[in-house]
């Protein structure tokens, strides 16, 4: 298991804090939990505390945006993004270089169930038209992701991010390519697509149901907008049958994203696997468990669908 | 320097303007533009240091209009500076204008932000004000104007609560005091009182004048700009409506377009003052 992304996330802004003067960051009263607190120490000046206060930090950081700075503002995604309204009309429609960084995602978090999890961030962030989403699977694609940002100047961007660990499935020498899928595993049977926290676990998964025979393609999307159309449509070519894979509800997010991008592709059936309902508390690893996110999770959701009528294999 | 004289005569072309367009685009909000015509007379033809054509100069000041539907005034404004074309004012509210019904910031970089859902003006103004802080080359002061219905939102008091803990001395929050919002009085809505000590507790320097008087304004904008070491709030007691009797102190101006008729009523009250 390697590092949680948020600590990536945390660890980079730090580091490249002395070369980015621009990069300031804007806490509300999470600066531990989200990982700024490094970058407070390091550049106290550049640091603004703002309170429990996120739609007021949203604000102050489109103003920042627009004056030139570039500012990153972190709270848990559903606090954050909760401030849609705001986020909307002071960051979106001005066009305001803000880097929204949403921790906590998912049901990962774990214990303190439904009220800390973002579950319907990935929905409300795609929606605003020139908004880029972003959900690195491990801790060196967080850490570029953090990188590309700081230098990132088309816009508004949404950085999603995990409390716990998760699995790396990249190696050292990863170079991260915005806008850009990775094909992690080849395969012909089946396409699971995944982000974040999944990603890991469809990897595991690919190698259950290798054992069974199937030839199963694990692609991680790690830039959920813009979506890498072109390695979906190969995907779909090649499979026929997609599974996309997400600690998200199954409303709006990377599923949403998959079906908008294939939508006039013939011949692929998608299936969306995501959280159902509210979240809940419990372990993280319970969690994924019983919402069949985890490798085990995720190889029975995939075997389903590939037993199922749908799809080109039994057309 | 523009006269006390010159500054009353640009106030009523603002006024006249603001009808105008109103007018011809077939919809927008007269009463709170009328009742700001000193305010942003003032501040664009006196206060605010800023170079037409230059909507990007870093060094310039920073104006925001958190009340967005009260627009028309500073569009008109803009155009009697010379920083748009004073025929573009006819092109209020209609298709592929840069004029659009709130500031659009993208299509028109005289706007500092997008404003128009009410509330968010102010911390966006405060963010600029903390940016021009960490700015090493530039020295610019940020301006902020409020509705009062806005003052409803709580994200108006998140942002004063974070100017006074900043000390944010380099921004403005001018309040638009027209007592009336789009359903009735603000007073019965939801009453703001006591204003003046909600802003003094959240550690502003506090000023209350007639938003009227070209005098007051200037002194205010004066003692504001001289504050060493707190945010500064002019309440601008103000009629909505102002200049056109038919249309003061009531809801019903809000948000209608003049008819032809009403219209050349009220430029003739307006020039007759």
């Amino acid at each position: 298991m390697g590092k949680a992304t948020r600590a990536a996330f945390g660890d980079t802004l730090a580091r490249i804090g002395a070369v980015h003067p621009r990069v300031v960051v804007l806490d509300a009263d999470l600066a531990s939990s989200v990982q700024t607190r490094k970058f407070a120490d390091a550049y106290p000046e550049r640091f603004f505390q703002i309170g429990i206060a996120e739609g007021n930090m949203v604000g102050i950081a489109a103003g920042m945006a627009l004056s030139g700075l570039t500012p990153f503002v972190a709270s848990f995604a559903c606090f954050v993004v909760g401030r849609f309204e705001q986020i909307r009309m002071s960051v979106g429609y001005n066009n305001a270089n803000v880097r929204i960084v949403g921790t906590h995602s998912g049901i990962g978090i774990g214990e303190d169930g439904y009220s800390q999890m973002g579950l319907e961030d990935l929905a409300l962030m795609r929606s605003l038209p020139n908004m880029v989403v972003l959900q690195p699977a491990d801790a060196i694609e967080a850490e570029k992701a953090t990188e590309f940002l700081a230098d990132y100047i088309g816009g508004p961007a949404y950085l999603r991010l995990t409390r716990q660990n998760v699995i790396d499935v990249n190696g050292d020498g990863y170079r991260f390519e915005f806008g850009k899928g990775v094909e992690l595993r080849e395969g012909s049977d089946l396409a699971i697509v995944a982000s974040g926290a999944c990603v890991g676990e469809a990897v595991a998964a690919s190698e259950l149901l290798a054992k069974k025979g199937l030839s199963v393609a694990v692609a991680n999307i790690h830039t959920i907008k813009p979506i890498d159309t072109d390695l979906l449509g190969r995907l779909a070519s090649r499979c026929g049958r997609i599974l996309t894979v997400e600690d998200h509800g199954i409303v709006g997010g990377l599923g949403s994203a998959v079906v908008e991008a294939l939508a006039e592709t013939p011949d692929v059936v998608v299936r969306i696997h995501g959280v159902h309902g509210y979240g809940e508390s419990g372990t993280g690893a319970e969690l994924f468990a019983k919402h069949g996110l985890d490798a085990a999770g995720i190889a029975r959701v995939a075997g389903e669908f590939l037993a199922s009528s749908t799809g080109r294999a039994n057309a | 320097m523009t006269s006390v004289e010159e500054l009353t005569q640009i106030a009523r072309q603002l006024r006249i303007d603001s009808l105008r367009m109103i007018h011809a685009g077939g919809s927008g909000h007269p009463g709170g533009s009328l009742s700001a015509a000193e305010l942003v007379t003032c501040l664009y033809f006196r206060t605010l240091r800023y170079k037409p054509g230059r909507p990007d100069d870093p060094a310039r000041d920073r104006f925001i209009i958190s009340k967005g539907h009260g627009v028309p005034v500073v569009y008109a404004a803009l155009a009697r500076a010379g920083c748009i074309p004073v025929e573009e004012l006819g092109t209020l509210r209609r298709i592929d204008s840069r004029l659009q019904g709130h500031p659009d910031h993208v299509r028109l970089p005289y706007m500092e932000a997008a404003t128009g859902s009410l509330g968010q003006g102010l911390s966006v103004a405060l963010g600029m004000a903390l940016a021009e802080r960490l700015d090493t080359k530039h020295d610019y002061r940020t301006w902020c104007l409020l509705g009062d219905g806005e003052l409803q939102a709580g994200q108006v008091w998140e942002a004063a609560m974070a100017a006074g803990k900043f000390k944010s001395s380099r921004l403005t929050a001018i309040v638009d005091y027209n007592k009336v919002q789009l359903d009735g009085h603000v007073k019965t809505i939801m009453d703001l009182e006591p204003l003046a000590e909600k802003f003094a507790a959240f550690r502003w320097h506090v000023q209350q004048i007639d938003g009227h008087s070209i005098e007051a304004v200037l002194a205010a904008y004066d003692a504001a700009t001289a504050e060493p070491d707190r945010p500064s709030v002019i309440i601008a007691n103000t009629v909505k409506g102002k200049g056109v009797s038919f249309m003061e102190d009531t809801h019903a101006w809000h948000g209608k377009a003049p008819t032809a008729e009403e219209l050349e009523r009220a430029i003739t009250e307006l020039e007759a003052a």
